[in-house]
């Protein structure tokens, strides 16, 4: 599990992340959704050390993150996958290098168990056969993938993803939200998702935090968002004539 | 911005880059796959530009010395002097921050644009460690081979173009590069070649590792990294002349 406690960020005199409090659960995808622009990259870097936080805790499975030592941080990153919005696959390494990196480093994994390691996660992502391809080579969506299969290499306990399906198409998008969903609930981690495709929150959403302007406007689960009352949290899941026609039944 | 900034953050970078590295098996195929990129790749440059110097210089030399007074082995010794004393390790290595230095700034600073610094912050590794160290590692293993051969083929050009020219005979010239050898000037030589090696690629990956913004930022760390490692190159060859050459 990890707890946001009031966590404040500011840019200049930009104050982008406001006094956020929010539990995020083992064993279930939690979400964070919201306008772009509103700070869910933000929130989430916050989380990771990226960004400093300005003030609040950030607490790892009972370890204040911001108060940790460098050292101790990196036990704690040693644990964590993030897929990152832009991919963040390391351009000079082939796919299968980028997947396998974490193993090098944190394993002793021999070469055959590291290989099959590296084809089983290509291999959930959809991208099997695509092993000798460098970065350059890949489509925006296969890069977005080839990071998830990254992020999952080495069995995380906490797993970030940063909009994992922007980019895909319908179907892959799901299969996708699915494998998120299933790699959660199998190894029971806590995992974090970003997205503001309201599909994946019908879809994977079990406890979700709406941000609006940076401050956490609303939280519930996937159930409970279709029945908002909530003016602004409304607006966003009612955006689109199809979710207007196919869900509000007034 | 203010330049104690700088400094401050740049050994604060140091001291992260020759922390105890991770897995010392990846940092070693690191090392290897860099002097290929950093060494390898800067010989054609280095063989061109050294072989014409020693050619320009034996030739001006042999123009200027025209009083009976200077002996005509003067022409060989002035070459060698010049080429392995200040054209080798001071000019070479200036070439060297234009190329390598621009290389890595960039390169670093296209990782850190494109979040792939992040990534491995994220994974907990020592991305200061792991990106830099092997750089540095393996220009210092690389750089005094390099300079080494700048000096043999600086000393051969001017042996080529300056016999083929006229403008020595190849006795004097001989004789001229042999005369008053004096071995301390070696390790003075390869002493700034290796402080050299070090500035050029800590200094370009300092400013590689915190660019902020896109592209255009690349290209300006790109250029500080050309600009302030030349710089200090100088500054360095003065000191080190210094102290070297007190009697
Ligand atoms: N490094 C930074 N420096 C200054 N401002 C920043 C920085 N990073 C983000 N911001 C600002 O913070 C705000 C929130 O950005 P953030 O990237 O968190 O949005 P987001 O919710 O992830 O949006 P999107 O859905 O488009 O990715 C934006 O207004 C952005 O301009
Ligand atoms: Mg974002």
């Amino acid at each position: 599990m990890i707890e946001l406690r009031n966590i404040n960020k500011t840019f200049g005199d930009r104050h982008v992340v406001k006094d956020v409090s929010f539990k995020f659960q083992e064993g279930k995808t939690n979400l964070i959704i919201g306008e772009s622009g509103c700070g869910k990259t933000t929130i989430m870097k916050l989380m990771v050390g990226l960004h400093e936080v300005d003030s609040g805790d950030v607490i790892f499975d009972g370890a204040n993150f911001p108060k940790l030592d460098r050292k101790e941080k990196q036990e704690i990153r040693k644990k964590i996958g993030m897929l990152f919005q832009g991919g963040a696959l390391f351009d000079s390494q082939t796919l299968e290098e980028n997947v396998s990196f974490p193993l090098d480093m944190f394993t002793e994994l021999s070469k055959a168990e590291k290989q099959d390691r590296v084809n089983f996660c290509l291999q959930r992502v959809k991208l099997e056969g695509k092993n000798k391809l460098y970065p350059a080579e890949l489509s925006g969506g296969m890069k977005k993938r080839a990071a998830l299969a990254r992020a999952m290499a080495n069995n995380p306990r906490y797993l970030f993803c940063d909009e994992p399906n922007s980019g895909l198409d319908p179907k892959t998008s799901i299969i996708i939200d699915e494998l998120i969903s299933d790699i959660t609930q199998e190894y029971n981690i806590t995992t974090i998702v970003i997205t503001h495709d309201m599909n994946s929150v019908i879809e994977i959403g079990q406890n979700i935090m709406f941000v609006h302007k940076g401050e956490n406007w609303w939280t519930g689960d996937k159930t409970e968002i279709l029945g908002t009352k909530n003016k602004e949290l409304f607006d966003f899941v009612f955006a689109s004539e199809f979710m207007k026609s196919f869900f509000k039944k007034d | 911005m203010n330049p104690f900034f700088h400094i401050g953050r740049y050994f604060m970078l140091m001291f992260r880059v020759f922390s105890r590295p991770q897995k010392v098996s990846i940092y070693w195929r690191q090392i290897i796959h860099e002097i290929n990129s950093i060494g390898i790749s800067s010989l054609p440059i280095i063989a061109i530009i050294s072989i014409f110097m020693g050619g320009i210089i034996t030739i001006q030399a042999a123009f200027g010395f025209t009083s009976p007074l200077v002996p005509l082995y003067a022409v060989g010794f002035t070459t060698r002097e010049s080429i392995m004393l200040e054209f080798s390790p001071t000019v070479v290595c200036l070439i060297l921050a234009g190329k390598v230095g621009s290389n890595i700034a960039s390169e670093i600073g296209a990782m850190r644009i494109t979040e792939q610094i992040d990534a491995l912050d994220i994974m907990g590794i020592n991305s200061a460690g792991y990106l830099i160290f092997p750089k540095i590692a393996a220009s210092i293993i690389i750089f005094p081979f390099l300079i080494a051969l700048s000096m043999f083929l600086g000393i051969w050009g001017g042996y080529a173009m300056g016999v083929s020219s006229g403008a020595t005979t190849e006795y004097q010239y001989v004789f001229g590069i042999q005369a008053f050898f004096e071995p301390w000037k070696l390790y003075y030589s390869f002493t700034k070649v290796l402080v050299f090696a070090f500035i050029i690629t800590s200094v370009s990956s300092y400013y590689g590792y915190y660019t902020t913004g896109g592209a255009l930022e690349v290209g300006k760390s790109s250029t500080s990294a050309v600009v302030y490692s030349s710089i200090l190159i100088l500054l360095f060859s003065l000191i080190l002349t210094n102290l070297f050459f007190q009697r």
